[in-house]
């Protein structure tokens, strides 16, 4: 069993175990690397089937292609779809691409308050999302299982321990569970991974005929593609392997003061 | 490593930095990231500039320490994971801080780990969680262990005191029984002997950490120990019923007779079920499969299959080594969870033999009548659960000889099951006199759904005479009380005889008996039991009566069927041949009507089920509603 092995049966281990303890499930499907190789871990684990809804906040500012690769693996893989969107906010118009607002007060009505409502409205009690501990260093405090008080809110400096797979699965009433099964793999890992399971991917992250690609994808004001020329899969890895830039150096939203991040993710943010 | 970094990564392993608080394990981490090359580019600038604006000194810890209230303590808060590269291979490392405080995240981290550095403070020497964490590191399973005496240049890189704090720490390793791989003088802050020798210390020979981390192994999986194929859960799709779990140790392959624990029952491998996968007939440990029987057993969540010639044991009691997290202690006489593998039992300490303090391996005296396992602490025991689970000696088979202990909502305390003299299973009869009672102030639904691992409801049973329900009842009644669930049978026995005894049997007495046992049935289901009942209840409107009575859903009623000719050929209590002679009147089916139900919950055609069928059938509805895992598209 090599580490690509090791990596996806933990995953598919957590998902299951998610999966059993959850009555009311969802996964957030960002239409990104990430949660696309959580997609299709979920059909390894299920055996080709998906028993829980996926979830997208659509901010609206999505890159537009985003949207149709969504709604075309809707589709094809008879998945079930349900989009939250604060559109109230968008009526208003407060949003940071109408200058009426900050890059982090942007993320957090429109992703981290969106998400709040989508999941209250469906009444989600466990919500499983393709997050990694080495994308930035407030998730690298994460746990597989992750509770989030009412209000969302996440203790950092109260974790339930977690040893040989037996995780927090006893809660009070209204607590939810954020579920990681992708918090051990690395950004190359990811690519590694759609490389050997030779798994369809937006193709936002290849390079286009300007020597451009997008490394992170997200909403076009705050998103920017990096210099690159790999256009293929192998190419990526190989990009990856001699890169000591991070991965989300292209989201504008994370620089705004040194804790931005951590706020929102205290807060809610995914 | 940047040249090296070109190379796929053939392995990685895990590592974990343990250590007393302020013996540098931060700091260590972060030169060793410097080191070899991993940094991401603009972090150490990004960090000297954020000390500068601070006014502080530029410290090394910062980069793992990113989160504010870290930098606020001063104290590594939880369990970092960051990634290295060697020549060889890549690594995690898991950054586990030594404030005693902590100590739960400690174990999360070590509990995840293939090998361990341990740090000791050349100046300070060996302090109490240099002891405690050598000791759990061991409990936890940890083989590979390297020491580190740091901050050699506070001592002025002597050799002298390094052997000093090297002989006193491998001594008390001894008593646990480590015996480390190397200890190799550092000084953290400068990068003596991380990546490179140190010139400071030309009288060391010995490898630098780096050098060290490419010896250890990654942990082989346990493929040679006997197969233990663990349920997660049983999915049904497209008329197939899969099997899903994680094989935890050895081998299983297509055609293997497996022993289900903790029902003992037994089936043989159909299939190994992968998606997008090669096809292979066998998964070995470490693979989540799925996997088809050949012939229909009820199997759920929890059953450790095995092969019948090195089954698991299935007990209610066993002894263990428990260390102890909870703010409150671990006292005898308060109801606990185990959750060993995907199983779950309630449980109690029977009897705690000893209390050790890992830091100095003493006996922790107190009263005998009084005794307890304190917070950080590690206590010898006995455990006695509520029903009968699967488990080895954590000695023999590791995975399935650990467990995890909760108290109340929180994981509280983690134990491996320690060697003894235990027979290989718990006789079914005996299971009942351990049922264990622990009263609870105001007692609702939810509370004895939560500990009898079920909702209370009523399986109607309904049917003609001699159909088959008093059989499956029965069946069904032994077969939940083995699987440890509140179950008992109303039938005519039990009813007609006492409670019901005033009555005959003209519509309207039938329909009072009926109002009266779904009256008896409701309180068994209001008290947490799956109550199962047998009687021919042949008018709907009587039925519909007890449904009512039910909230939605705790109602299932089941159509036990065989045509009326088989029926009156079976004639188990020769009714029919009394009735065809006019010796009883309104006998159903031959002088009186039976309303067949319209929408059943389950039917069950007896004519062509046996009786262990039409148990599974129910066994099966029953998990469907418990769990919700019936798949469909």
């Amino acid at each position: 069993m090599d580490y690509l092995d090791k990596l996806e049966n933990q995953s598919i281990y957590i998902m299951r175990e998610a999966f059993h303890k959850f009555e009311n499930l969802a996964m957030l499907w960002s239409i990104g690397k990430d949660s696309t190789v959580l997609l299709w871990l979920a059909r390894k684990a299920f055996f080709g089937h998906v028993p829980f809804p996926l979830v997208h906040v659509d901010t609206t500012y999505k890159i537009p292609s985003m949207i149709e690769y969504r709604d075309r693996l809707v589709r094809e893989w008879k998945l079930d779809l349900v989009v939250g969107k604060n559109e109230e906010v968008l009526k208003e118009g407060r949003t940071y691409p109408n200058g009426r607002a900050t890059r982090v007060e942007c993320c957090g009505t429109l992703k981290k308050d969106a998400l709040k409502a989508v999941l209250e409205k469906h009444g989600y009690t466990g919500v499983i999302v393709g997050v990694r501990r080495d994308e930035e260093p407030t998730r690298a405090k994460e746990r597989y299982f992750s509770p989030r008080d009412k209000n969302m809110e996440w203790n950092v400096e109260d974790q339930p321990p977690e040893l040989w797979d037996q995780f927090k699965t006893d809660f009070e009433k209204g607590t939810h569970i954020r579920i990681h099964p992708l918090l051990h793999w690395t950004e190359l890992n990811i690519w590694e991974y759609i490389a050997r399971e030779n798994m369809p991917i937006i193709p936002l992250y290849f390079a286009n005929a300007k020597g451009e690609r997008y490394r992170s994808i997200g909403c076009y004001p705050c998103t920017f593609p990096i210099k690159s020329n790999a256009r293929t899969v192998p190419e990526i890895i190989e990009e990856l392997r001699r890169t000591k830039t991070p991965e989300r150096a292209g989201r504008a939203q994370d620089k705004e003061s040194e804790d931005a991040f951590e706020k929102l993710r205290r807060d809610g943010y995914m | 490593m940047s040249a090296s970094a070109l190379q796929p990564p053939s392995e990685q392993l895990k590592i974990v930095i343990v250590g007393h608080v302020d013996h540098g394990k931060s700091t260590f981490v972060g030169r060793l990231f410097h080191d070899t090359g991993s940094l991401p580019e603009g972090k150490l600038e990004q960090l000297r500039a954020v000390a500068e604006r601070r006014g502080v000194p530029f410290e090394w810890a910062n980069l793992m320490d990113a989160l504010q209230s870290e930098r606020d303590q001063n104290i590594t808060i939880d369990t970092a994971q960051i990634w290295f590269h060697t020549a060889k291979r890549q690594y995690v490392i898991i950054d586990a801080p030594g404030h005693k405080e902590f100590l739960k995240n400690m174990v999360t981290g070590a509990a995840n780990a293939e090998a361990a550095l341990l740090l000791i403070d050349a100046h300070e020497g060996v302090q109490e969680n240099s002891r405690r964490h050598g000791y759990l590191l061991n409990l936890l399973g940890i083989r590979q262990i390297a020491v580190l005496v740091n901050k050699m240049d506070l001592e002025n890189y002597s050799e002298a005191r390094f052997r000093q704090v090297e002989a006193e720490y491998r001594a008390w390793l001894k008593t646990i029984g480590i015996e480390p791989k190397v200890f190799i003088p550092i000084a953290a802050k400068h990068g003596d002997n991380i990546a490179s020798p140190s010139p400071a210390m030309p009288w060391w020979n010995g490898p630098t950490v780096l050098q060290t981390l490419d010896e250890f192994k990654v942990t082989d999986l346990p493929v040679t120990q006997p197969l233990r194929f663990v349920i997660q859960d049983v999915y049904r799709f497209d008329e197939r019923r899969i099997l899903a779990g994680r094989v935890e140790s050895g081998t299983l392959r297509v055609g293997d007779r497996l022993l289900f624990s903790p029902s003992n029952k037994t089936s043989t491998v159909k299939t190994v079920e992968r998606w997008n996968a090669p096809s292979r007939d066998f998964a070995s440990a470490g693979e989540s499969i799925g996997i088809t029987l050949t012939e229909q057993i009820f199997v759920e969540r929890g059953a450790v299959a095995a092969l019948e010639s090195a089954p698991p044991y299935e007990l209610t009691r066993l002894q263990a080594r428990v260390f102890w997290l909870g703010r409150k202690p671990l006292v005898k006489g308060r109801p606990y969870k185990i959750k060993l593998t995907t199983q779950e039992a309630e449980c109690q300490v029977e009897a705690i033999e000893r209390v050790i303090d890992a830091s100095t391996l003493e006996t922790v005296a107190r009263d005998p009548k009084e005794t307890y396992v304190g917070r950080h602490e590690v206590g010898e025991l006995t455990l006695r659960l509520r029903k009968a689970i699967a488990f080895d000696v954590h000695a023999e088979i590791p995975v399935t000889g650990r467990f995890v202990l909760v108290d109340g909502l929180e994981v509280t305390g983690g134990g491996i099951v320690a060697a003894g003299n235990y027979p290989r299973r718990t006789a079914d009869a005996s299971l009942k006199s351990d049922n264990l009672y622990w009263s609870q102030g105001k007692v609702t639904a939810e509370h004895r759904a939560r500990r009898n691992g079920h909702g209370g409801c009523v399986i109607w049973l309904t049917g003609l005479s001699g159909a088959g329900k008093s059989t499956i009842a029965m069946e069904l009644e032994r077969e939940l009380f083995n699987m440890g669930k509140q179950t008992y049978v109303l039938d005519g026995d039990n009813i007609r005889h006492g409670l019901c005894s005033d009555l005959a049997f003209s519509p309207r007495d039938r329909r009072e008996n009926i109002r009266r046992v779904g009256e008896v049935a409701k309180l068994f289901a209001d008290a947490g039991f799956i109550c199962v009942t047998a009687f021919i209840s042949p008018y709907r409107a009587d039925r519909l009566l007890v449904r009512n009575m039910l909230q939605p859903g705790q109602f299932i009623e089941v159509h036990v069927h065989a045509p009326l000719e088989v029926c009156a050929q079976r004639d188990p209590k020769g009714l029919y041949a009394k009735a065809r002679a006019h010796e009883i009147k309104e006998f159903t089916g031959v002088t009186a009507p039976y309303e067949a139900p319209e929408k059943p919950e389950i039917t069950l055609d007896t004519d062509s089920l046996n009786v262990a069928a039409c148990v599974s059938r129910i066994l099966e509805f029953l998990h469907i509603r418990d769990h919700e895992t019936e798949i469909s598209i």
